[in-house]
């Protein structure tokens, strides 16, 4: 066990942790911020992504030592309110169905559209292929974060 | 009503909606034979509390709390079931707070959410619950102002009368509302009126879904709250002989280590609970666990046998389900006929959310919080289990990560109650991705045998399918396994049996050990596939259009459809290499199919291409849905789209095989999912018409594969009899 501080969504947290425990399981059962979700546990279906110094990772595979001491941004860090462009572009475009996969869909998009503003189909492939949606909303996943870099295109 | 029911329902209520004093409430009541169905009114002392017998409330403020009494995975009845009762009640969405029921069949009748049966199951009394309490209000306002109610009229959340313009707010008027008899006929708003209905109103529970504050199952916490995973026997029936914690108690946060035992259509399957004080500390506690499992008491099996063996019984004789004239007669005489098998493949459901439950067993009580499909049954399960009365087991609902048949299952809430009664603490147990996708129940695989007959004049002579699987009712114990399977017709058009002179649907089912259970769409997602991908067959042989072949054969109603199919795909216009490049070697194929469930009738047409290399491209997908009277456009198109990508990850992608009496695929990367770049462009449309309601979150899956390998083959030539097979590998 180990005692280690967490700076999540701009706030620290101190916890005592097995260090090899994965980000997920610190976030989710010692942090208390459910936002984030398990999904695989293998890096295989993308529900638990979160950013680590901006960059979108799968925090089920990632030992919480690891992030100590870092930025890491979930879902409740990109705004509690949907200010944010892409939850907004999710709700334009009614995204989700059972919504359990959508924290890591729209992290990895909010990521996505900070390296490319106005990404291709293919970027949009590339950026998202990681992430399973298992009610299928991948159109509508694909036009909201072509609505996002709309909306990012008009501010 | 039991006073500790009504307390604590009310006491639920308040938390959730923050919604205190005088309130209207309304409620169907059931007499005793649980058919007879009346709208009764609250009694005097339950004006001021929330009672569980009640879709409305209204409080002094005016504020609205609907009840959603189904679960919500996705399919949208978190929607729908408000906005249907928000239309009769006059108020906009925006007035209306929507709160979970907990399980209670008593009150609100079935709350299995399966059968695509939320909106078509309950849609015309709970119109009338809305229209009923519009009238009271009305009334009220009118014998206040001493007019006529017939002068008076409802809008907006208030009663305003016509000639004055006055008006009062719902708020002001529920108390006395609420001591009138409600009305016993009601009259609905005709469909033209409709303000809040057939409109593709924004979800009220997307804002919560896309900021992490939407609470699932696994998301639920109590304080002081442990964690639990379970070591399930690896081969389906095995028994713990013992079991060595000694290494696991070492691992920090480990509190208990305990054998469980779990429901299975009333078999017990046992495991070894490790709980910790969190979920991480309780997987690494499991993985030094030793358990000696007794699994000597079965068959072993793999794919290859059980295959096998539905191959064999499919040649026997099935045991009847519809028949009409004399298909085995008639095969025998004809001239032109086909006979083809087609075999699919055993399925996880694979929800996003893993399988999990939190239970809290005291002393008097228990309770429930989870992911559940059937909230009702579960209620009714744990009461037989632990011999408590109804209002000593409360069954909560959270967000559905997903269900698509898996979480009606009472199984992982028993055990969740097994553990939390022996440890004497709040506990949450967790499947890991693994334990959900080797445990079950799976969808069943199945092997179709189909014999037909094609007349001289190009029409269906005779139509015979023999169907071998696991017939999911007969795990039940002292099931009659001499019953026929009724849902053997799944999928198939109502109006085929008008106008075929002779069919014959019967199944010979497979005993296996392997634990079974509905997965989106049930028999129709695997009988589709056999029934149009044999009719494509039959219409090759009648060297006719796959369309035309269909609707010679069919009713005004299907015809409307197709005509609707024809039109938006451009059937008769499609071109073998429309929309490519004039030098592109590649060329198009396309294919059709038509299927009914659940009171609802889609078809699907697949336009494909294939490149140079050989892999087959779905270009696009439109789809056609006559599902009658309908709530929600953009939910329904919601579901068609996901119902057409579940089924493309099942037709191209992922099955559950069996070796050595295990399940071999465990995760994602051995069970593959369709992603977004799999996912081919797809156009909906809605039927308007005045049929009844039909469901809408399964009937879209089971048409889309047979279109698909209806489309392959009018590319290829090459026809597709086994699922699952790869795009990439179609010589």
């Amino acid at each position: 066990m180990a005692t280690i501080t967490l700076k999540l969504n701009n706030k620290s947290h101190t916890i005592d942790a097995d260090p090899k425990m994965p980000l997920l399981w610190a976030i989710r059962d010692l942090v208390g911020l459910t936002g984030t979700k398990y999904g695989c546990g293998i890096a295989q279906c993308g529900a638990c992504t979160v950013h680590l110094e901006g960059k979108p990772v799968r925090s089920c595979s990632i030992p919480v030592l690891v992030a100590a001491n870092k930025n890491v941004t979930t879902i409740e860090g990109l705004s509690s309110e949907n200010s944010d462009v892409v939850q907004r572009a999710w709700i334009l475009e009614q995204v989700p169905q059972c919504g359990y996969c959508q924290s890591g869909q729209i992290m990895a998009a909010s990521a996505l559209l900070k390296s490319k503003p106005n990404p291709s189909d293919k970027d949009i492939d590339m950026a998202m292929q990681g992430h399973i949606c298992r009610c299928g909303t991948y159109p509508r996943i694909r036009k909201a974060i072509k609505k996002a870099a709309q909306l990012m295109a008009q501010k | 009503m039991e006073t500790t029911d009504r307390n604590l329902s009310r006491r639920n209520f308040i938390k959730i909606s923050g919604l205190t004093g005088t309130a209207l409430t309304l409620g169907i009541g059931f007499s005793a034979s649980g058919k007879d169905m009346a709208i009764v009114r609250a009694s005097s002392a339950e004006t001021t509390s929330i009672e569980v017998n009640a879709w409305i409330s209204i409080d002094t403020q005016g504020k609205v709390t609907i009840v959603n009494h189904r679960s919500e995975m996705g399919q949208g009845s978190f929607q729908s079931v408000p906005q249907m009762i928000a239309e009769e009640l006059e108020v906009s969405l925006d007035q209306v707070n929507i709160v979970f029921a907990p399980g209670n069949g008593r009150k609100y009748g079935s709350q299995v959410t399966g059968g695509s049966s939320t909106i078509r199951g309950s849609y015309q009394k709970l119109l009338r619950l809305g229209a009923s309490a519009r009238h009271m209000l009305v009334e009220t306002a009118a014998k206040r102002w001493g007019v006529a109610a017939g002068d008076c009229y409802a809008e907006n959340g208030e009663v305003i009368h016509k000639a004055s313009g006055k008006k009062l707010n719902y708020g002001d008027l529920v108390a006395e509302a609420a001591k009138l008899e409600p009305p016993k006929e009601v009259t609905l708003k005709n469909p033209k009126d409709y303000k809040i209905i057939r409109k593709p109103l924004p979800r009220k529970d997307t804002p919560i879904k896309v900021n992490g504050k939407a609470i699932f199952g696994l998301d639920f916490k109590l304080p002081g709250m442990l964690f639990a995973v379970v070591e399930r026997s690896p081969r389906f029936q095995g028994k713990v002989v013992k079991f060595d914690d000694s290494e696991t108690r070492k691992v920090p946060g480990v509190k208990f280590v305990l054998k469980v035992n779990r429901d299975e259509f009333d078999n017990m399957r046992e495991g070894v609970a490790v709980v910790a004080t969190n979920t991480w500390a309780a997987i690494q506690g499991r993985k030094v666990l030793k358990v000696d499992w007794d699994d000597s008491a079965f068959l072993h099996h793999n794919s290859e046998e059980l295959y096998a063996k539905m191959r064999e019984l499919v040649k026997g004789d099935p045991i009847s389900f519809r028949t009409m004239g004399n298909t085995a007669k008639t095969f025998a005489k004809a001239e032109k006929k086909v006979e083809a098998t087609y075999e699919t493949p055993y399925e996880s459901h694979s929800c996003m959310e893993p399988l999990n439950c939190v239970a809290n067993v005291t002393d008097d009580k228990c309770e429930i919080w989870g992911p559940i499909q059937g909230p009702d049954w579960i209620q009714q399960n744990i009461c037989g289990h632990l011999k408590l009365p109804p209002e000593k087991v409360i069954v909560n609902m959270t967000f559905l990560g997903g269900g698509f048949g898996r979480k009606a299952f009472t199984d992982y809430p028993y055990e969740a109650v097994m553990i939390s009664k022996e440890i004497k603490a709040p506990v949450q147990v967790v499947w890991t991705r693994e334990d959900d996708m080797t445990i079950g129940p799976f969808r069943p695989g199945m092997v179709y045998q189909c014999k037909g007959v094609v007349t001289e004049g190009g029409r269906i002579g005779s139509f015979e399918t023999k169907i071998s699987g696991q017939n999911m009712d007969l795990q039940n114990p002292g099931a009659d396994k001499s019953a026929y399977n009724s849902s053997d017709t799944e999928g198939f058009l109502e109006g085929y049996f008008n106008s075929i002179p002779h069919y014959s649907f019967g199944d010979s089912p497979l005993d296996s050990p392997v634990p079974v259970m509905w997965w989106r769409s049930v028999y129709a997602s695997t009988n589709a596939f056999a029934f149009e991908s044999f009719l494509d067959e039959l219409a090759v042989k009648a060297e006719k259009d796959p369309l035309d072949f269909r609707r010679q054969h069919l009713g005004e109603r299907y015809q409307l459809l197709i005509d609707k199919l024809e039109t938006v795909s451009n059937w008769k216009a499609r071109k073998r290499n429309e929309g490519l490049p004039a030098e592109a070697s590649a060329k198009v194929g396309y294919g059709v199919a038509i299927t009914e469930c659940f009171s609802s009738i889609v078809g699907e047409v697949v336009k494909v291409s294939k490149d140079s290399e050989g892999k087959i491209k779905i270009e696009k997908v439109w789809a056609v849905m006559d599902c009658g009277w309908y709530v929600n456009p953009d939910i329904i198109k919601a579901q068609i789209e996901g119902s057409i990508i579940m089924a493309l990850g099942a037709a191209t992608k992922h099955e559950t095989t069996f070796n050595d009496g295990k399940a071999v695929e465990r995760n994602f990367d051995s069970y593959k999912m369709p992603r977004i770049q799999d996912t081919p462009e797809i156009e909906v449309h809605i039927m308007d018409n005045e049929e009844k309601a039909g469901g809408v979150g399964e009937p879209a899956l089971p048409p889309f594969t047979p279109a698909l390998t209806n489309a392959i083959f009018d590319l290829t030539g090459k026809r597709i009899r086994k699922l699952p097979f790869s795009l990439d590998a179609i010589e």
